[in-house]
């Protein structure tokens, strides 16, 4: 690189590193490190700014009444639903239901969708590859209906090719479940070739997208998912909220798992008739600055871009990949995803706990567990690994400095004295 | 464990006014004594008698478990077992605990395991009646570890509970 070019990307990634306030803490005496991108970004001060905003001029409630302040709230919530719309590349708006993240998006599937269509003796296809967000509901709902929970087989980069899907289908197969994106391996599905062998096979596909959100555009159209959930606090946005899109005349069909306020239509004394999706899937008072928030957190998205994003991210990951690789005690379970930014490892003879407390003594923050995946341990033998998850406004430093910490990892005790 | 470094464990003091030097070697002792029980565990390994109490416990956050299993002779422990997975905090003190508490009384090893307690909680204790267990007395300041220390010392005081529970029965139904 030349030496100009090299000095505008420094001050292009410092300018970058500015709008995220939190990228300032110091953490044990050290500017942080913050490798732990996919449990929980970063936010920017667009989306902070926003939030405050409303709390500050307009925070009232939306869909009641009819005053001047109240319609601008409302109007900004069903516009961000608008945008999340376009974000998804979906063809109506009102096919995007709020909810307070992936986790309850995927609830509400499986409590609502789910249990209208399974029946005794259907089988569902999950992979051991899932969160137990998008793997519990599912082996529980097969339970109490008498049907059968199925493992797609993952090949070895931890994802579930089209053939391997294509195999544990079968005529019983009613649903499909997969990761965009896999929280642990950092594996990248096929979503578009793996909702066909789903729909050949007669059966529908749901989709967690929780970490594809954040590293691969989706167009729900063109992939054809029946259902897609994000949160918005991985996409750079506020925590508690999140978003589950449905195709509208499925949405339409699937009865409401809460009651309350601005989901009915009518409320009779002995019966209700519900509102239209996706209010009726809306009870009580929505987090509306958290949803303002997340359409904030969209045009950062937008503005940066998926592509400039991804080279970035995919970049540092594999100087990581490469310099940690170097070392010989160290195991890497995905030495091939870049995509994700996820770095799953270990290190040799010492508990990924142990090398946590280093880590966290340097000011590294990274995730050290099961990761909210017990079944993607049990396929790797493991009890527990650490993982690195890098984003875009990481920098080659911060890299530097979280192998010197790996490197340190033996000494680990030295954090009780 | 020798007799020598029993004794060396026990007379170490921490005043207010200790050394730099001091500081040092207490560590580099502690480091030795919680490596020694990672990697040459106590009691490790259960066994299949209904004499002992059994209890699983784990930390589902982290993916550490453990089970314990506590054999008791009237009022006296005769016999400690454990084994699992889990960090080396959660580890060397599920060992520590197994060789302090074996041969107390269950009155005597509550108060231990209380006084374990206290130590990571950074609240005043009874460093002398501690044994090997206070070279994790830095887990006081690592309050996030807690959870890994004290999980060994909960699944016996469990098991504890237990063994007084079915002690009440017993001398209920003669």
């Amino acid at each position: 690189m030349s030496s100009s070019l090299h000095e505008c990307c420094l001050k292009r990634s410092e300018a970058i590193r500015n709008e995220f306030p939190m990228l300032s803490v110091v953490e044990n005496g050290h500017p942080m490190v913050y490798f732990n991108n996919a449990a929980t970004a970063m936010t920017p001060k667009s989306v902070i700014n926003a939030m405050t905003e409303y709390y500050e001029e307009y925070g009232v409630n939306i869909a009641r009444g009819v005053d001047a302040i109240g319609y601008r709230a409302t109007h900004l919530f069903e516009a961000t639903r608008v945008k999340v719309a376009d974000f998804l590349g979906a063809e109506r708006s009102d096919s995007v239901v709020f909810t307070r993240g992936t986790t309850a998006a995927l609830n509400l599937v499986c409590s609502s969708f789910g249990n209208l269509v399974v029946e005794a003796g259907d089988e569902i296809i999950v992979s051991g590859g899932e969160h137990h967000a998008n793997y519990i509901p599912w082996q529980q709902l097969a339970k109490n209906k008498g049907a059968q929970l199925v493992l797609a087989e993952l090949d070895e980069d931890g994802k579930v090719t089209p053939e391997a899907l294509q195999k544990a289908m079968t005529p019983k197969t009613k649903l499909v479940a997969l990761f965009h994106i896999s929280n642990v391996m950092g594996a990248v599905h096929d979503v578009k070739a793996l909702a066909k062998v789903a729909h050949d096979g007669g059966a529908y596909f749901v989709c967690d997208g929780a970490q594809g959100i954040v590293h691969d555009q989706i167009n729900v159209v063109e992939t054809d998912v029946d259902f897609y959930a994000f949160s918005g606090h991985k996409l750079f946005g506020p925590t508690g909220v999140g978003v589950l899109y449905g195709k509208y005349d499925l949405l339409k069909r699937m009865p409401p798992i809460e009651f309350g306020g601005e989901m009915i239509s009518l409320v009779d004394v002995y019966d209700t008739t519900f509102a239209d999706p996706p209010h009726r899937f809306e009870a009580g008072t929505m987090p509306i600055a958290e949803v303002i928030g997340l359409g904030k957190a969209i045009d950062y998205v937008n503005r940066y871009g998926y592509c400039a994003m991804q080279r970035r991210v995919e970049y540092l990951t594999s100087i990581a990949v490469e310099k940690l690789q170097a070392q010989p005690n160290v195991t890497i379970y995905n030495p091939h995803n870049y995509a994700s930014g996820i770095i799953c490892f270990n290190i040799e003879g010492i508990h990924p706990h142990d090398a946590a407390g280093i880590y966290d003594r340097e000011g590294i923050s990274l995730r050290a567990g099961h990761h909210c995946s017990q079944p993607m341990m049990r396929e790797l033998k493991q009890f527990a690994t650490l993982r690195a998850s890098l984003a875009f406004y990481n920098t080659e430093e911060e890299v530097e400095r979280f192998v010197e910490a790996t490197e340190m990892a033996g000494d680990f005790l030295d954090i009780l004295f | 464990m020798s007799k020598q470094r029993k004794w060396q464990v026990i007379s170490l003091t921490y005043s207010s006014n200790q050394s730099q030097k001091d500081n040092s070697a207490n560590a580099q002792l502690f480091k030795k004594i919680i490596m020694d029980h990672y990697r040459n565990p106590r009691n490790k390994g259960l066994v299949e008698d209904d004499e002992y109490v059994t209890i699983f416990l784990r930390n589902p956050s982290c993916g550490d478990d453990l089970t314990v299993q506590v054999k008791a002779n009237g009022d006296k422990i005769e016999s400690i077992r454990q084994y699992g997975t889990g960090c080396s905090i959660c580890c060397s003190s599920a060992s520590m605990m197994s060789e302090l508490l074996a041969s107390k009384t269950l009155t005597e090893a509550a108060q231990l395991i209380n006084q374990f307690y206290l130590m990571v909680e950074a609240k005043p204790y009874d460093e002398e009646a501690l044994g090997d267990a206070i070279s994790l007395q830095g887990v006081a300041k690592l309050p996030q570890r807690i959870k890994c220390a004290t999980l060994g010392w909960k699944a016996c005081e469990e098991a504890l509970g237990k063994i007084q529970e079915e002690q009440a029965d017993d001398s209920a139904s003669k």
